[in-house]
């Protein structure tokens, strides 16, 4: 499986939740922080995500960056 | 450890916070139609069509040069537009109470005519920016602040089905009906986006495409929940699919 990070423009999130209820692997919530428009921006509170994008192809906002995580050998199977 | 990037804003969408509601699809939208500029190399000669309604500020997200015209005679803009500059890609980004109500006219003589434009149609059932009034696509039974009882049909009619009564013309060359409410239904959207663009750089007449998208602030639902209701209401009374691909 691959691994992945998601980045948050957190000033441009609006706390809809539509990308927490996408993400099939659950690791994405609504944060205890406040940006400057008041809302709560979305954050990746544990690891586990497999760079699979659906969380960045269902955010209105485009807030969301998708990073794929590899090692550095080329090979680890 | 290496990171790629695998997923990042188009280029072709300017870097703001857009005004629309928390949850509403139509920043979805805007992201696939920017994503198709980038992707077919197009955002130079690309001209949009802004209308009014929600969308109003749509050259303030797409960097492409723009027009806004006046309620629901975008397609007669953008026809103009297209017979002046023949070598420029030119589409209308529409709500459903600027296309199915007062351009009705406009719209459906733009695609007899079979003009070679790009006509993207957001329908969300319901007027979003002026308060959650019933649209000329609002379900029977459906709630909005000029029928707090729901649409009656004996007094308001049904929902107009705009895909089905393009696809009777003989002219227009690309109509299809698809959705942004989820992931598995944005990345078909896509597809269907990018054919409507292709079948005008490929010179095939007029393109069509209605999006089905949510209003939770006027449906009075969590955006969420939004997406489920559009998913369980308004797919039924509007099936998704191709209505005519160019031959």
């Amino acid at each position: 499986m691959a691994k992945g990070r998601v980045g948050v423009n957190e000033e441009r999130c609006k706390s809809c939740g539509l990308c927490v209820a996408a993400c099939p692997m659950k690791v994405l919530r609504i944060s205890d922080k406040i940006n400057s428009k008041g809302y709560r921006p979305v954050e990746q509170f544990k690891e586990g995500c497999i760079a699979c994008k659906m969380c960045a192809i269902t955010c209105p906002d485009v807030v969301l960056e998708v990073f794929l995580l590899e090692d550095d050998k080329a090979c680890n199977a | 450890m290496k990171e790629t990037k695998i997923f990042e804003k188009p280029k072709s969408m300017v870097d703001v916070t857009t005004h629309y509601c928390p949850g509403c699809t139509h920043g979805v939208a805007h992201r696939l139609v920017a994503e198709i500029i980038d992707e077919l190399g197009i955002q130079e000669k690309t001209v949009a069509v802004a209308p009014v309604g929600c969308a109003v500020f749509l050259y303030n997200y797409i960097n492409v040069d723009a027009y806004e015209a006046a309620h629901g005679r975008a397609p007669a803009v953008a026809s103009a537009c297209k017979r002046l500059l023949p070598d420029h890609i030119v589409f209308s980004y529409q709500g459903d109470g600027d296309l199915a109500s007062i351009g009705m006219a406009e719209i459906v003589h733009a695609a007899n005519r079979g003009e070679h434009i790009t006509v993207v149609f957001l329908n969300n059932a319901i007027y979003g920016m002026t308060g959650g009034q019933m649209a000329p696509t609002t379900l029977v039974g459906q709630k909005a602040t000029t029928c707090p009882l729901g649409r009656d049909p004996k007094l308001a009619g049904y929902p107009i089905r705009m895909c089905e009564m393009l696809s009777t013309l003989q002219a227009p060359a690309y109509i299809a009906r698809v959705s942004v409410a989820k992931p598995k239904y944005t990345l078909k959207a896509k597809e269907a986006l990018r054919k409507a663009f292709q079948t005008q750089i490929d010179g095939k007449g007029f393109s069509f495409v209605e999006i089905l998208s949510t209003c939770p602030t006027n449906w009075g639902l969590r955006p969420v929940d939004a997406t489920n209701w559009l998913e369980e209401h308004m797919m039924p009374e509007f099936p998704l699919g191709e209505f005519k691909t160019p031959a």
